[in-house]
């Protein structure tokens, strides 16, 4: 090695060579690359795999956030006469005889209801206008303005001329203000939206205080059972860690149905309750359609989560430690706080972390046992796809949330390392 | 954790109430679970416990709610119980049809996460592998992004590609949602993994293929069978994305049980989730023995 540092230190006038004949570091150089391709080549197909079952929809599920053609693509005059005139400038004869010609074709098309949903996005109330003025469209006769006023004098309104040229762009971002409650006036300025219609910042808020306390509870709960688990022998943790990893695989549905069983009015708990004289018959406990549901349940079902990466943090700490500072006079509080807690650190933030990960996005178990005020920020995505058909809308409020899960989860890479994430 | 000779008498006081707050947070745990079995067996169409069922008379219990499972959605659910009964059970039986479909749909999905994800996690173990950790990062993150965006995203992916309300849509989907756990556990049990073993067989003169199929396979498929496992359990268990993109005829499992609980719930979904609990213990169970024998094989000694 010595001889070897000195002939390349010499200029490499002798090099070192492979017994071909070549040279050594060319040829671990080369190695070393086919091993990197080699390795990658069986990494490829999933994470091509990968890519098309999921992060191109993801990205279809981004671009609908910020694309609705709904509008311009079904009325093509009127959205050029808005490209072409400046924001303000009121609607003059070119303008209504372009939204005539439009509306007539979009009616005979049938798409004038698509032209009307998306201008109500903006503007709730003005779906029917578009519809019944379409339906009028094929007798109008120059000059235009005249009738398509007299078919409707709401076309008058600046706020509902306003609106359309906001969405006569197929890109906008009206559906993310929207998301965190803001609007857009008619000059085109960002403005909060009007109070009864601020909802979504307050469920973005709920979600995450009751994924933060659900967080908690797991963490409360969690910790002792760890604890405890990590400091029995290995013989009874592995017979009491059945607990655990029972829940974990037991179907989401199972947990939640038996939670419905278990708190429903006239369920187990209250039943219970009623017949120790705890509380009487008609002042059975509210447990379940609400928030109480949401959370009991979800701490139930998270609580693995928990304790097995605190398990695992906790499992290799050796017991001398605490000893040895009982030893040195530290009550059992100090040692607890001072010895043994600092060095579970880790695991607290990793299933603290993955807790509320999970938590946010929660949908299934809000969905059924959440009744009104336990719904989360997921059932508000649900609901504008498949009830109010509002995709756009709810494209941005999950791209909202999948940015903050993102953020969340790229500080669980740096802080726990997702290489450490262990299931059981 | 013994308690200590030289405890005070107010360690001991907390060491007991330490323990028994522990019991109850196992209780908390196993509680729900336990209690659909005996409540699945009521002979009422009631949530709770009868007075019957609490005083053990038998009479109390019954098998109805199981019978309802074959019977539910059957064409004649009165006539004689010979072979054309039970073939209208296998062909009509609303439950039958959706655990047919379910089982369907979780071994495909589950042959395709774990074929593609084992081979994956060989490469990402290899020590010369680029980019690995934004690479793990990617395909772990089916498991973190709530399963309401994955639905919404492949909701519009499948309407503008023709993949919706088909079963191959499904079993992608199911696929991709396996696939972080195919990786995590085969990752895990490769952690340990000694690489000199392939390369005696390669120096013996073993091809790649046969040194995989010889050397490398039978030591990680342990992980790999944990893996598989978990990658079924996830497609049997997963209704958002069928919810989203199957079918309207296209019931699972979970689908249904999830129509059950919204609108009319009867005892029946108690008995689908007590079979549902008896396949989970089996799983747990089977996982548990593989565990032990990959610790076993690595010289992991408990």
């Amino acid at each position: 090695m010595a001889e070897a540092s000195a002939d390349l230190a010499a200029g490499g006038a002798a090099r070192l060579t492979t017994a071909d004949g070549r040279p050594l570091k060319g040829a671990l150089a080369r190695a070393q690359s086919r091993a990197r391709r080699r390795a990658f080549l069986l990494v490829a197909p999933l994470l091509l795999f990968v890519v098309v079952t999921f992060i191109i929809p993801i990205g279809q599920m981004l671009h609908r956030s910020i694309h609705n053609d709904g509008f311009s693509k079904n009325m093509p005059l009127l959205s050029q006469w808005f490209a072409e005139t400046e924001p303000g400038t009121p609607p003059d004869e070119a303008a209504y005889a372009a939204l005539a010609a439009d509306l007539k074709a979009a009616a005979e098309a049938k798409t004038v209801g698509v032209v009307g949903t998306r201008v109500n996005y903006e503007m709730p109330g003005t779906r029917s206008l578009f519809t019944s003025t379409g339906r009028k469209a094929r007798n109008f006769e120059p000059p235009f303005q005249q009738a398509v006023l007299d078919a409707d004098p709401k076309w008058a309104n600046p706020a509902l001329w306003g609106t359309m040229r906001q969405v006569s762009r197929a890109y906008s971002p009206n559906f993310f203000l929207a998301a965190v409650d803001l609007a857009r006036d008619n000059e085109g300025n960002i403005i909060r939206a009007p109070e009864d219609r601020r909802v979504y910042m307050m469920l973005f808020e709920r979600t995450f205080i009751i994924a933060g306390l659900i967080t908690f509870l797991c963490l409360l709960l969690g910790f002792p059972i760890a604890h405890l688990l990590a400091t029995l022998p290995l013989r009874t943790s592995n017979l009491l860690m059945i607990f655990v990893l029972l829940p974990f695989w037991t179907s989401l549905l199972v947990r939640t149905t038996s939670w419905i069983v278990l708190l429903q009015g006239q369920g187990v708990v209250n039943n219970a309750l009623v017949a120790t004289g705890l509380i009487s018959d008609e002042n059975r406990i509210q447990m379940i359609y609400n928030q109480a549901g949401t959370i009991i349940a979800m701490t139930h079902i998270l609580l693995p989560f928990m304790i097995l990466p605190l398990y695992s943090v906790m499992r290799p700490i050796p017991p001398t430690y605490v000893r040895a500072a009982r030893s040195l006079g530290a009550s059992s509080w100090t040692a607890f706080r001072r010895v043994y807690l600092p060095q579970t650190l880790p695991g607290i933030g990793a299933g603290a972390l993955l807790v509320f990960i999970l938590g946010v996005g929660y949908y299934i178990t809000p969905a059924l046992v959440g009744g009104a005020s336990g719904q989360l920020i997921s059932n508000l995505i649900a609901f504008h796809m498949q009830d109010s058909l509002n995709w756009s809308l709810a494209a941005a409020l999950a791209a909202v949330l999948l940015g903050l899960v993102l953020i969340l989860y790229w500080l669980y890479d740096r802080l726990v390392g997702i290489d450490n994430l262990k299931l059981g | 954790m013994a308690l200590p000779v030289y405890a005070s008498p107010l360690e001991r006081i907390w060491y007991y109430t330490y323990r028994v707050l522990c019991g109850l947070i196992f209780l908390f745990l196993i509680a729900p679970i336990l209690i659909v079995i005996p409540l699945s067996f009521n002979v009422e169409p009631y949530f709770t416990f009868t007075e019957k069922m609490l005083s053990l008379d038998p009479t109390g219990y019954s098998l109805r709610w199981y019978e309802t499972l074959l019977t539910f959605g059957m064409s004649n659910p009165g006539a004689a119980r010979d072979s054309s009964w039970w073939l209208d059970v296998w062909n009509n039986a609303a439950w039958v049809r959706a655990a047919k479909n379910s089982v369907i749909i979780g071994v495909a999905s589950t042959m395709v996460a774990t074929v593609l994800g084992t081979i994956a996690a060989l490469g990402l173990s290899r020590p010369e592998m680029p980019f690995r950790r934004a690479i793990m990062a990617i395909l772990i993150s089916p498991m973190i992004v709530p399963i309401i965006i994955t639905a919404t995203g492949l909701f519009f992916f499948y309407s503008s590609t023709g993949l919706a309300g088909s079963y191959v849509g499904i079993v992608l989907a199911h696929a991709t949602l396996g696939i972080p756990f195919v990786i995590i556990t085969v990752t895990a049990t490769l952690v340990g993994f000694d690489r000199s073993l392939t390369r005696a067989a390669a120096s013996l003169g073993a091809s790649p293929t046969t040194t995989f199929f010889k050397v490398t396979m039978p030591l990680i498929l342990p992980g790999v069978i944990s893996g598989a496992l978990f990658a079924f359990v996830t497609s049997f268990d997963e209704v958002v994305v069928v919810l989203f993109v199957a079918a309207h005829d296209q019931q699972t499992i979970p689908r249904q049980m999830w129509n059950g609980i919204r609108e009319q719930i009867s005892p029946a979904i108690l008995s689908v989730a007590t079979i549902l609990v008896v396949i989970s213990v089996a799983l747990l169970a089977t996982v548990e023995l593989l565990r032990r024998r990959s610790e076993r094989l690595r010289g992991v000694t408990g």
